[in-house]
């Protein structure tokens, strides 16, 4: 360097501005760092998000019944919805039916039976018998087949499918449902399920948090004052189970729980009940929070023993030396201090088990049900997979909620794992 | 946190009455496991400790049920519950599923990981997030929306579409545990090896895999179990040809009540037993590593 000053931008051995030089570069490895994350970025999109995505677009698509039935909805939008539907709705919907095929009349008539039940048995009793009627005009005659062709509330309740999209299914995921003029009305008495269900989740997954807390709290702060000697030790008992299949466990629990099981038994040996009446302590609500009390345990112990290996020991010395009662200087100190280990801890917990399946499937018979169970019912059982869909979109965003306050708190890149 | 020799009568009572709840947690937590061990041993059909069992009556056990988990029937026993060869069609299937799947998911993590952990990285918190969404979404809605996307593509009822769930469901573990084995980690290493003429790859051999082994090793395992365990996308994603270990155990508990489920369940107990270890010695091992770096 010669000893004039540096008069404009600092360039660099190639005559480029330096700046311009560095920025380049910064986006050149902005690229590059990008492009080591694309494989599996797309990866998770294509396997993962869109399914995710389908499932949500599913929970309002109507479109199947449009494209059987799509003359008939047409002349339909044109009815007053007074008294009964004119020849000409009857005329398209006669033919409609004669010429689709078999299985998608069946798909279609399904449908229809979601929104008013009897469609379906009405659709398959007339496919029988519309092969006598020869010719028009068809209102009189489909009528004379079954007297529901004459029951304005069927036709009305087809205006419910008219769009290609509905919100029916979410209506019905929270017991709701359109009445036959498209008001929303509530589900009859006997057909709420699913709000008490909605209720009966959150609060075991409530109870499992609390549970879990009141468990984890002490090992935790135990595992974290121990010397590392023992605490590594006492660290697998808290490891193993979070390592070992959740079938597994559930089949000790099922052992343990119940009516001849291992404490029941124990408890009869020790007289503590009679032998007649023995706890019933599984295929219940108790047994579902019982077992994922034990199952979730770790994911409480983990966070809170990483948050509580950072509070110095000497704060709880200080407080005491300054006076405070042990529990005083406790619940001053030492607490406030492992507040955000309580919150990675207790909403980890409550995000997995709000979709719990499998335990509540295997050990918590009618009683204790959750809305995964619903979910994995309306997926295999009923095949009502737009039902299906909007109650597990109800749950996922439910779910991101949880999940954005955990991030929001705790950040996801600080989940820790073993 | 020992008992200082002044501690008050009050005092004592409360460590000891602490100490006392601790060692029933710890109870709670671990006995559970170690209940199924002897019961797979024993003959009869049911999941009880009988009178006979307890008192140590030698026709009480037996290994019957693990004959039957290795499929070998004996045509002259009295059989309560069917035996089938599907408990060994499902460990190889579990296997070879785990495997590849694992495969996948650690190569495919360990190279977002790389990604994620420099420093210009754009977007990092919305990719992460992404990225991570697999281990957070409960299980029954992925196994839904893959039901329902997976048969438009014909991918239900095939290994393939079981291997891409299980990869998906296994790559966070990788992800987190990479990234988290790359915090800390000196890119004048990197530096230092291009210097000296190596190129990108042989840097990413020579100079950045050995490092972070035990992050991908552990993450592999975390994949590995994940997918070994993992029973809801196989019952709605798979068929009863893609039989794996959880899905013949679901069905003997949901079907069967058959006591085999008990012999498996000791195997996996052993094999969870196995991988925590190697888990922990490994974990070790790279904060050792990493400990001396930081000197």
């Amino acid at each position: 360097m010669s000893s004039e000053t540096i008069s404009g931008p600092i360039l660099t051995s190639d005559g480029i501005p330096l700046k311009v030089s560095l920025r380049k570069a910064e986006k050149r490895n902005k690229i590059r760092a990008f492009l080591l994350v694309l494989p599996l970025l797309a990866f998770i999109l294509i396997t993962f998000i869109i399914p995710i995505g389908d499932m949500l677009a599913r929970s309002v698509d109507d479109r199947y019944i449009n494209t059987v039935f799509p003359k008939t909805f047409e002349v339909f939008k044109k009815w007053d919805k007074q008294d009964l539907p004119p020849e000409e709705v009857y005329e398209t919907m006669f033919f409609e039916i004669n010429a689709a095929e078999g299985y998608k009349i069946g798909k279609s008539s399904t449908r229809m039976n979601y929104s008013k039940s009897g469609w379906k048995s009405l659709i398959k009793k007339s496919q029988r018998k519309f092969k006598r009627i020869k010719e028009g005009p068809y209102k009189e005659q489909m009528i004379k087949i079954d007297k529901r062709w004459g029951d304005p509330f069927y036709w009305k309740a087809l205006g419910e499918m008219v769009d290609p999209t509905t919100m029916g299914y979410y209506l019905n995921a929270v017991d709701l449902k359109y009445d036959s003029n498209k008001e929303i009305i509530a589900q009859p008495e006997n057909r709420r399920i699913y709000n008490h269900t909605w209720i009966k989740t959150f609060k075991v997954s409530l109870l499992v948090t609390l549970f879990t807390l009141m468990l984890g709290y002490p090992i935790a702060y135990l595992l974290a004052t121990l010397p590392l000697k023992y605490s590594n030790l006492l660290m697998i008992c808290v490891l193993l189970p979070f390592w070992t299949s959740l079938l597994v466990r559930t089949v000790a629990w099922m052992i343990i729980l119940q009516q001849n099981g291992v404490f029941n038994n124990l408890m009869v040996i020790a007289g503590l009940i009679a032998d007649e009446n023995r706890w019933k302590l599984m295929y219940n609500e108790t047994g579902t929070i019982i077992v994922m009390t034990q199952i979730l345990l770790p994911f409480m112990v983990l966070p809170l023993y990483s948050v509580m290996k950072t509070i110095s020991p000497s704060y709880m010395k200080a407080a005491l030396n300054l006076g405070a009662s042990p529990l005083h200087a406790f619940w001053k100190v030492y607490m406030p201090n492992s507040l955000p280990g309580i919150s990675a801890g207790g909403l980890l917990v409550f995000i997995i088990a709000i979709g719990y399946f499998i335990t509540p499937e295997l050990v918590g018979g009618k009683d204790g049900q959750m809305i995964g169970n619903w979910i994995a019912y309306h997926l295999k059982t009923t095949l009502n997979w737009g039902l299906c869909a909007a109650l597990g979109s109800i749950l996922l965003a439910v779910m991101l909620v949880f999940y954005w306050v955990y991030n929001k708190i705790i950040g996801v890149e600080n989940i820790k794992l073993g | 946190m020992a008992l200082p020799v002044y501690a008050t009568t009050g005092q004592r009572i409360g460590y000891y009455s602490f100490l006392t709840y601790c060692g029933f947690v710890f109870f709670f937590l671990i006995a559970p496991i170690f209940v199924v061990l002897p019961l797979s041993f024993s003959s009869s059909p049911f999941f009880e400790f009988t009178r006979e069992f307890m008192s140590f009556e030698s026709e009480a056990w037996s290994v019957r049920w693990y004959k039957q988990m290795l499929g070998i029937c004996d045509p002259n026993e009295i059989i309560t519950t069917v035996c089938t060869d599907k408990w060994m069609k499902g460990t190889v299937n579990s296997f070879y599923i785990g495997f590849v799947s694992t495969f996948l998911a650690t190569a495919l993590g360990t190279i977002a990981a790389l990604g994620l952990s420099r420093p210009h990285m754009p977007f990092k918190g919305l990719i992460m997030a992404i990225l991570i969404s697999p281990m957070i979404v409960p299980l029954i809605i992925t196994a839904a929306g893959m039901f329902f996307f997976y048969s438009k593509l014909g991918l239900t009822h095939s290994y393939t579409g079981l291997i891409l769930a299980h990869t998906a469901l296994g790559t966070p573990f990788v992800v987190i545990t990479v990234t988290a084995t790359l915090t800390g980690f000196d890119n004048n290493l990197i530096r230092a090896s291009q210097s000296l003429g190596a190129d990108t790859m042989r840097t990413f051999f020579k100079v950045i895999m050995p490092l972070i082994l035990p992050g991908v090793i552990s993450g592999a395992l975390f994949a590995f179990i994940t997918s070994f365990d993992e029973v809801v996308v196989v019952l709605f994603v798979g068929s009863v040809e893609q039989v794996t270990i959880p899905r013949q155990m679901w069905a003997g508990l949901r079907q069967e009540i058959s006591p085999v489920i008990l012999c498996m369940a000791t195997c996996l107990v052993a094999l969870s037993i196995a991988l925590l270890t190697t888990v922990e010695l490994l974990r070790r091992r790279s904060e050792r590593l990493r400990g001396i770096k930081h000197r």
